[in-house]
């Protein structure tokens, strides 16, 4: 076995892996998304595909932050920085992510622009308290992790006072987005990738719970198994997938109890939905127009809402030509079907967002796959 | 950007914050998202916020994986606000 010396405990990856082998039916082929870029990365550092049958295979989901905002949303936080004249507060992952025209916020911050790579909003908040006289606004991106954090800032800078402070709210939710996936072949049969089940993201569910994927069983009959982001939870989780599917079980199970509940972190969805509601749609990469899969600032907190603060712009924002980060986003096509990859595309150079972020596909396949991809490339 | 990381509250503030440990680094972290929190918890650490308490065995389990998939460097650099790494955006 490849990789097997690469886990801390060898023994248990050999028998997980040998129970996977024992029970997939070689006559079938199962097909799961790992909608989280975490798990993403854990199934190439440790080369989790090596360790299945070939017949049970990772697709990759669209659960990277940084690769699903639309060329759009980042033209109009580089327009914020810009002609806004903000101080404009970002997580570090989004600098590079390149706009309309290649056009990124280091670029923008190198012309000049006020761009400041935060940690977290509480940094960004110390930097509106520090500039009174400046409007500050934080970049709000990602899924159920970062949404509460960008909450919190919110009433903490009504209680405070904080005139000069606005987030420019990007935050999606995880179950509309599988829903979505799912329900594409509906949409375009040639687009959709046949799916038997999904690995539930690690850090996500312990703020919304196991909860909210039952309707994924309820509803679209396809097994789900909450995989913590180790290698061997991730091992363990495709077993328990394989069993449902064997079965013909269509559940919501569990594998991460040691740290996810069904009901996940109660203050932190209290606070959220206080602060934010539903948005008719949100457009994301790679799915487009996807309803009620994105929250807006509620109207009682507009002060603190960067979009109802500033006039933003009508763009004609387009994605880098050529790139394929839109059908590797849903699970359609893969990095080596992208002509830009490795050549005019990497992580020093990047064309789409899937390469800048760690949690990116071909920025995994960079990492962990670059001479198999770019052979196969060449064979094809 | 998801990953949470295990970090050691040793100290209480007000305005629900706290002092924590990480990988030996100190840090001043928000609990405003946990009902109770006490010195001596693990907690899940993302963006600045305690996300989650974990047991003393979740979070040394967890923090020798990411040490050895290297991502602990990565969080820490982050949380020490050192400049972004090339390429690398956990």
């Amino acid at each position: 076995m490849k990789y097997v010396d690469e886990f801390r405990d060898r023994d248990l990856a050999r028998t997980l892996a040998a129970a996977i082998a024992a029970a997939v039916d070689p006559a079938r082929d199962y097909n799961f998304m790992e909608f989280c870029g975490g798990h993403t990365h854990a199934i190439f550092r440790y080369g989790v595909q090596d360790l299945v049958p070939a017949n049970v295979r990772f697709v990759h989901g669209p659960g990277c932050p940084v690769c699903i905002l639309p060329a759009r949303r980042l033209d109009d936080a580089i327009e914020l920085a810009e002609r806004h004249g903000v101080i404009l507060c970002s997580y570090g992952d989004m600098l590079r992510v390149p706009g309309t025209g290649r056009r990124s916020l280091l670029k923008a911050k190198a012309d000049g622009a006020d761009v400041r790579m935060v940690y977290s909003t509480l940094d960004a908040l110390d930097i509106a308290r520090a500039n009174p006289g400046r409007e500050v606004v934080f970049l709000g991106i990602g899924f159920e992790t970062t949404t509460p954090p960008s909450a919190v800032a919110i009433a903490q800078a009504q209680a405070e006072g904080i005139a000069n402070f606005s987030v420019f709210c990007n935050h999606v939710l995880t179950p509309p987005a599988i829903r979505h996936i799912l329900e594409a072949p509906e949409v375009d049969p040639s687009q959709a990738a046949r799916l038997d089940g999904f690995l539930g993201p690690s850090h996500v569910s312990t703020v919304i719970g196991s909860r909210p994927y039952e309707f994924l069983a309820a509803r679209y009959a396809k097994p789900v198994v909450i995989a913590g982001f180790e290698p061997l939870d991730v091992m363990q989780s495709v077993l328990m997938l394989i069993h449902q599917v064997n079965e013909g079980r269509v559940a919501v199970e569990n594998q991460y109890t040691r740290v996810v509940t069904r009901d996940g972190n109660a203050k932190a969805q209290e606070l959220v939905a206080r602060i934010f509601e539903l948005r008719p749609s949100f457009e994301w990469r790679g799915l487009g127009s996807v309803p009620e899969s994105a929250l807006a600032i509620r109207a009682k907190y507009a002060a603190f809402d960067a979009e109802k603060r500033f006039a933003l712009s009508e763009k004609q924002s387009r994605e880098t030509k050529s790139c394929e980060c839109p059908a590797i986003l849903r699970g359609v096509k893969k990095p080596k079907d992208c002509k830009l990859f490795g050549k005019a595309c990497t992580p020093e150079t990047p064309m789409g967002a899937c390469m800048v972020s760690s949690e990116g596909a071909c920025a995994a396949y960079w990492t962990y796959r670059r001479v198999e991809t770019l052979a196969e490339m060449a064979a094809e | 950007m998801c990953l949470a990381i295990p970090a050691l509250v040793t100290a209480l503030h007000d305005g629900a914050m706290a002092s924590v440990s990480v990988g030996g680094i100190a840090k001043q972290i928000s609990v405003a998202l946990l009902e109770e929190v006490a010195v001596g918890d693990y907690v899940l650490l993302h963006v600045g916020y305690a996300l989650h308490r974990v047991s003393e065995e979740e979070a040394r389990r967890t923090l020798a994986m990411m040490a050895e998939a290297g991502l602990l460097q990565a969080e820490v650099a982050d949380m020490a606000g050192l400049p972004e790494r090339a390429g690398v955006g956990t």
